[in-house]
């Protein structure tokens, strides 16, 4: 069983984003699932998102999740959440961030000793997409981090999920993930 | 046809919500009226979606409160139309007076009832409030335990609503987000598959039959209603339960997918079991088999018909096991748990009964975590050791303070 989940603001597409890889893993055979608490619902407000993929039908609907990886796609939740609750020995990080890894670790010390790695999902969002939606080049980071799929398998299905959106936002979406892979540290 | 079908993978990654969408596009329904409440809202807005895009021809009535969206079902099935909505808690609350006007004038009307927690306080996540509110009401209730299912029930529901030995309105159950915003695989039909097991509605007693003119909701007083309510408790009690078995077998021929009024998981020799509905089953079935990798002869039953409540199958389930925890996902306010009081009542009158003991759990969407379940199979294997209930008959699972227990 892997374990993802997301830290995030609602609106910025942790759900999308982890519905998303959900389907492209299903296509490989595994079994998934995605959810989300969505607390008090407003844009904006901290959320998380999570995923669960597995060999055998996941039949676990427990909310609790001690897991495998930890995406945070919004800067500040490093300093306004716990990202590390319920963290095991080997939770892998990938938080969005200006700043560099071991920077980061300063700034937020609860992540000291921990395997982080940084990537800047809103400026690359931003400068490839044209608005701060960062839930795509996260997966783009995390392809890189996991080794799950090569990148032109993803890249493929990402476009069929992200099918019915303008081409133009399906290719800035294509060169987020591109620059995340390469970008993340 | 005028509309368009949709290709579809055989496995689509949906939600519960999305998958319950398709299936109202599937089953061609002629008439969705709807006022829509989290966290049902994505149901009624895929069939709006759908019907826009030209994937299904029929109306969407948008009205301005649930007590009105369940009147124009009501208008539009006795008319003659294939008909469902969708709602909530609060929503189905509203709904309620109306609920019983769909089956007394024995409608078959479709409704998703996404669960929600009933205010106050105000809550919009995933408990059985409003579930056990119509238990009453004279509809037929099924309960879907994932998204794949809350797919497959509507088909069923359907199938089973509109047949004219039964023309009773259904209610699909599936948990608010832990199952209506859970994303997972969906193995689909395909369009044309899908229509032919729901077939074109054949109305009965309809209204815009000219030739044929027949009133509806009428008044009857002391010299008719009796009659008219015991038919209709009759047809629930004798016929209902067939009727279902034999869509059920339908659709396992369909698609290889089974399903039984009482589901039983590891049940051939439990000696303890838990007995639940929605998406606690299936997380209870993963504890179920870690409890006997420890010794432990666990079980799990999951209710898939609520109403009409499968008496039988229930005792026989459950006769020869040793020890059982009902979980009630919805404050009993003031008595014994919901379920706990049918499940008792099933296994008081059978050949033999086990030790029975209630848990109310989840409120609000609060997390059954798999240590809750350990636990519990713990207390029951003590009470098979110890050949009685050694907790009081109630108790509160997952609740902050200091530990609640009554009765």
């Amino acid at each position: 069983m892997l374990e993802i989940r997301w830290h995030s603001r609602a609106g910025q597409g942790a759900v999308t984003g982890a519905k998303g890889l959900a389907d492209v893993i299903s296509t490989t055979g595994k079994q998934v699932q995605a959810f989300a608490f969505y607390g008090s619902a407003k844009r904006g407000a901290a959320m998380t998102a999570y995923n669960r993929v597995d060999d055998n039908v996941i039949m676990n609907h427990e909310k609790y999740m001690e897991p495998d990886y930890v995406f945070v796609i919004d800067p500040a939740l490093v300093y306004t959440s716990d990202v590390t609750v319920n963290h095991k020995e080997n939770t892998k990080y990938i938080i969005t961030t200006h700043l560099s890894t071991e920077e980061l670790k300063k700034a937020q010390p609860k992540l000291e000793g921990k395997e982080v790695y940084t990537v800047d999902c809103i400026t690359i969002a931003k400068e490839t997409i044209g608005r701060a939606i960062p839930n795509t080049p996260m997966l783009g980071a995390f392809m890189k981090i996991s080794g799950m799929y090569e990148m032109d398998f993803f890249k493929t299905s990402m476009q069929r999920v992200l099918g019915k959106l303008p081409q133009k936002i399906i290719d800035g979406n294509m060169l987020a993930i591109q620059r995340a892979y390469d970008e993340v540290k | 046809m005028a509309f368009d079908k949709m290709k579809l993978r055989d496995i689509e990654v949906w939600d519960g919500n999305f998958a319950a969408a398709q299936a109202l596009r599937q089953c061609q329904v002629d008439v969705v009226s709807a006022y829509p409440i989290t966290p049902s809202t994505a149901i009624v807005e895929g069939y709006a979606k759908f019907k826009s895009d030209n994937f299904v021809e029929g109306e969407f009535i948008m009205v301005e409160s649930e007590h009105a969206a369940m009147s124009g079902c009501i208008g539009a099935a006795a008319a003659g139309g294939r008909v469902a909505t969708a709602t909530s808690s609060q929503g189905l609350a509203l709904m309620s007076e109306t609920l019983y006007q769909a089956s007394g004038m024995r409608l078959p009307i479709v409704l998703n009832l996404v669960n929600r927690a009933l205010a106050s306080p105000l809550n919009v996540n995933g408990d059985h409030s409003d579930m056990y509110m119509v238990r009453d009401s004279g509809w037929i209730q099924f309960d879907a335990f994932n998204p794949q299912e809350a797919y497959d029930l509507n088909f069923i529901a359907f199938k089973v609503s509109e047949d004219h030995d039964i023309r009773l309105p259904a209610i699909v159950n599936q948990d608010g987000f832990m199952t209506s915003h859970t994303a997972q695989g969906v193995a689909t039909m395909d369009d044309d598959t899908a229509f032919g097991f729901v077939g074109t509605y054949k109305p009965m007693n309809d209204m815009l039959d000219f030739e044929h003119p027949v009133t509806h909701g009428v008044q009857t007083e002391e010299d008719w209603h009796f009659e008219h309510k015991a038919r209709q408790h009759n047809d629930l009690m004798t016929k209902a339960g067939p009727k279902i078995d034999e869509v059920f077998a339908d659709f396992k021929k369909l698609t290889g997918r089974k399903y039984s009024q009482v589901e039983t998981y590891d049940m051939e020799d439990a000696d303890v079991a838990v007995f639940c509905l929605g998406t606690s089953v299936e997380t209870a079935r993963e504890v179920a088999k870690e409890m006997r990798t420890r010794g432990i002869k666990a079980g799990v039953v999951g209710l898939r018909v609520i109403r009409p409540f499968p008496f039988a199958q229930v005792q026989a389930t459950l006769k020869d096991v040793k020890a059982v925890a009902v979980l009630d996902r919805s404050s009993p306010n003031g008595a014994a748990g919901a379920m706990f009081n049918e499940v008792t009542t099933a296994m008081y009158s059978a050949e033999n009964s086990p030790l029975i003991s209630g848990y109310i759990y989840g409120l609000g969407g609060r997390d059954l975590t798999k240590v809750h379940l350990v636990d519990l199979y713990n207390e029951l294997d003590t009470n098979v050791k110890a050949g009685k209930v050694t907790t009081p008959l109630q108790q509160f699972i997952g609740v902050r303070g200091p530990k609640l227990a009554y009765l």
